[in-house]
């Protein structure tokens, strides 16, 4: 153990101001903030996937995924729906706020492994929170990473998480953009209608040795993807997903984010492989 | 290791003498159990006591502790006033589990809350003889090299103390007068008749190996069904257990203030709540799972991780629980031997 760890207390938040929010889509806020502390603003490292602690005084903590891109120092971003005590908390912040935030945690996404690969990234619903992360780190190190594939499912066009940004996407050459609505409630909607599922039939020429897949969405999701993703034979252990638990402390301790009697969620995860996920009882 | 001697009539003068290191903590009876108490009366320590009801984990993690002040956004921690304390009584398979929580507790981060008040805590081991409860020869756990700075073992009409530290060293040396440094070679022979004579007391026995794959193997038993029919989720044998250290953290806020505590509480696997997430969803619904989390954790997965399991046979469980769901019963029944159900 290094001097600068004993020195510095984990579970102590740090002040970061809220420097913009906005509405993504009905009931989840896009916010955007930065530690007070500037230097400290910048030196902030963290990997995509990786998730940070926010606390709300009198209220409590809660574990959210970090959706902006350590490629693009300073700002933190975060997607966050409004669900219970503590997200409500923090829909009653106004910019400039200072707030308490702890972190980063858990494993990120294996970006050296993934880098020299091809990369196709599949998301639905708050899934997109962290992926985007990862997209985004992807694009900003384009010459790092073979061809680059977002798939990204939603029930409306009303409902897509960055839609505006993602919908913009199309117009890049150096990424394939394949966003698709269950149903197009606007009569507008540029893109594909059904299930993500149907947007594998758009990818050809996949090399599965050479890809490694990124997968978060909702529970019921994983199951349609994975099986396709075995249709084009991609390895277990480059299916990328990401776990949800209950968390308290995020750094292995408090044991609610326990699965299968010994993996720690926060520290062994939330990004896990398909492989570990067969291999893991109680796992999804 | 060092080795000195001690009479038995000196005992509490020498508890006396140390005290000049910090709070002295020990078993002391209260009507029908034991527990550990801080006393300044060292004529109040119970030397026959087997397992306290509480273990020392109450004074590293404490069952309810504030881990800062919060003033609007402003943290203050105070980790700079602890006491320094002696825990006197440890028997092996607390020291074991002392050890445990030392790795548990620095690994991957470091948890400040434990680690200064370890800092700050020195141990006095003292031998046993095993009752009808206890198990540790199973779990390996019957014996220590380590975790201890000094170590006591009753040979009658003396103590044979070993000096497991520098600091232990340091409280031998306070008290020259009573200190008896030549160790001969009938006191040897004593200690030795000691250890076959404890050996043989052992009264349960139970096998704990191939543990992981027997657990691997029974992840669908009905076991977990029919146990977790009895089980009470109360908690108590997590509460009891010095290896298990989950916890749960909450707000406490001055009314009307903008002001308050965030607390740390010991929190059991086997409450309903534990694993649930937002919106109500649960992991683990049903206390057959839970019951399963338990001892799957303790008996197969620690034992990847740390190369043994997190169970040092102290017996706790199996004098608390209400069911008698303990790990000797789930063991038995895992190896297919006949337990009353
Ligand atoms: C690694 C990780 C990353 C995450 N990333 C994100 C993210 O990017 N964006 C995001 O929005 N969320 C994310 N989450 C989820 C987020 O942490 C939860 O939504 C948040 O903790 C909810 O906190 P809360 O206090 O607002 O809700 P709570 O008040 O704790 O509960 C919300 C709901 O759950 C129910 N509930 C909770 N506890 C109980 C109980 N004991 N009994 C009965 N019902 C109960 C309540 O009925 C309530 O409706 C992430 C979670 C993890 C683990
Ligand atoms: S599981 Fe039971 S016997 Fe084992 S250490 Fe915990 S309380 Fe003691
Ligand atoms: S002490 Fe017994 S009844 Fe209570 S939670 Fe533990 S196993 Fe269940
Ligand atoms: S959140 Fe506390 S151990 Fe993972």
């Amino acid at each position: 153990m290094t001097g600068l760890t004993a020195l510095k207390n984990a579970y102590l938040p740090e002040s970061m101001r809220l420097i913009r929010r906005y509405p993504l889509i009905e009931g989840v806020h896009f916010f955007q903030v930065r530690a007070v502390d500037m230097t400290r603003a910048l030196s902030l490292d963290y990997l995509p996937g990786q998730f940070m602690m926010v606390s709300i005084p009198g209220i409590g903590e809660a574990p959210f995924s970090i959706s902006s891109t350590p490629s693009r120092p300073g700002l933190l971003e975060f997607g966050i729906r409004r669900v219970g005590r503590v997200t409500n908390a923090i829909f009653q912040l106004k910019e400039n706020q200072i707030i308490g935030v702890r972190g980063p945690y858990g494993n990120g996404f294996p970006v050296e492994k993934i880098k020299g690969n091809d990369l196709i990234i599949v998301m639905g619903g708050l899934g997109a929170i962290p992926l985007r992360s990862l997209l985004l780190y992807a694009l900003d190190n384009r010459d790092q990473f073979g061809n680059i594939y977002l798939l990204h499912g939603a029930k409306t066009p009303s409902e897509m998480l960055f839609r505006e940004e993602f919908l913009n996407f199309r117009y890049r050459d150096d990424l394939t953009c394949l966003l698709t609505v269950d149903q197009d409630d606007t009569g507008k909607w540029p893109c594909y209608t059904g299930l993500v599922t149907r947007l594998f039939q758009q990818l050809t020429d996949i090399i599965p040795q050479k890809t490694y897949v990124a997968v978060c969405g909702p529970p019921v999701m994983y199951k349609f993807v994975v099986a396709e993703l075995l249709k084009l034979n991609i390895p277990k252990h480059q299916i990328l997903m990401t776990l949800e638990r209950r968390m308290k402390c995020g750094v292995g301790k408090c044991g609610h984010c326990i699965i299968g009697g010994y993996i720690y969620t926060c520290v062994d995860g939330p990004i896990f492989t398909y492989w570990d996920v067969i291999h893991m009882k109680g796992l999804i | 290791m060092r080795a000195v001697k001690l009479r038995k009539q000196d005992l509490p003068a020498f508890l006396k003498c140390v005290q000049s290191f910090g709070e002295l903590w020990g078993p002391v009876r209260e009507k029908d159990r034991q527990v550990l108490k801080k006393t300044d009366d060292v004529n109040q320590i119970d030397l026959t006591t087997i397992r306290t009801s509480l273990p020392f984990k109450k004074l590293l993690f404490p069952p309810r502790f504030s881990m800062f002040h919060f003033s609007g956004n402003k943290y203050t921690t105070s980790l700079e006033h602890l006491p320094n304390r002696i825990i006197f009584g440890l028997h092996p398979c607390d020291i074991h589990a002392l050890l445990i929580m030392d790795d548990f507790f620095t690994r991957s981060f470091d948890d400040p809350y434990y680690t200064e008040r370890r800092k700050k805590t020195a141990i006095i081991g003292f031998s046993c003889i095993p009752d009808e409860k206890c198990f540790c020869h199973a779990t390996k756990t019957d014996t220590v090299e380590e975790g201890f700075d000094l170590f006591l073992t009753d040979l009658d009409d003396f103590f044979l103390i070993w000096v497991g530290s520098s600091l232990g060293d340091d409280m031998t040396r306070e008290c020259p007068k009573i200190i008896d440094e030549g160790i001969l070679p009938e006191d040897l022979k004593k200690y030795v008749e000691w250890r076959k004579y404890r050996n043989s007391q052992f009264k349960m026995d139970i096998d704990l190996t191939s543990m992981p794959e027997i657990f691997d193997l029974s992840y669908d038993s009905v076991i977990w069904e029919e146990e977790g029919e009895k089980c009470l989720s109360c908690g108590a044998c997590t509460i009891v257990c010095p290896t298990c250290p989950c916890y749960h953290v909450y707000d406490k806020i001055e009314m009307g203030k903008i002001e308050g505590e965030r607390m740390r509480q010991w929190d059991s696997c086997l409450f309903k709540e534990y694993s649930m997430v937002a919106e109500g969803h649960n992991f683990r619904e049903s206390r057959a799972e839970r019951l399963k989390l338990r001892f799957t954790h303790k008996l197969q997965a620690f034992v990847g991780e740390y190369g043994k399991p997190a169970c040092v046979g102290c017996g706790r469980c199996i004098e608390t629980c209400p069911v008698d769901i303990d790990i000797a019963t789930i063991v038995r029944r895992l190896r297919g031997e006949e337990v009353k159900v």
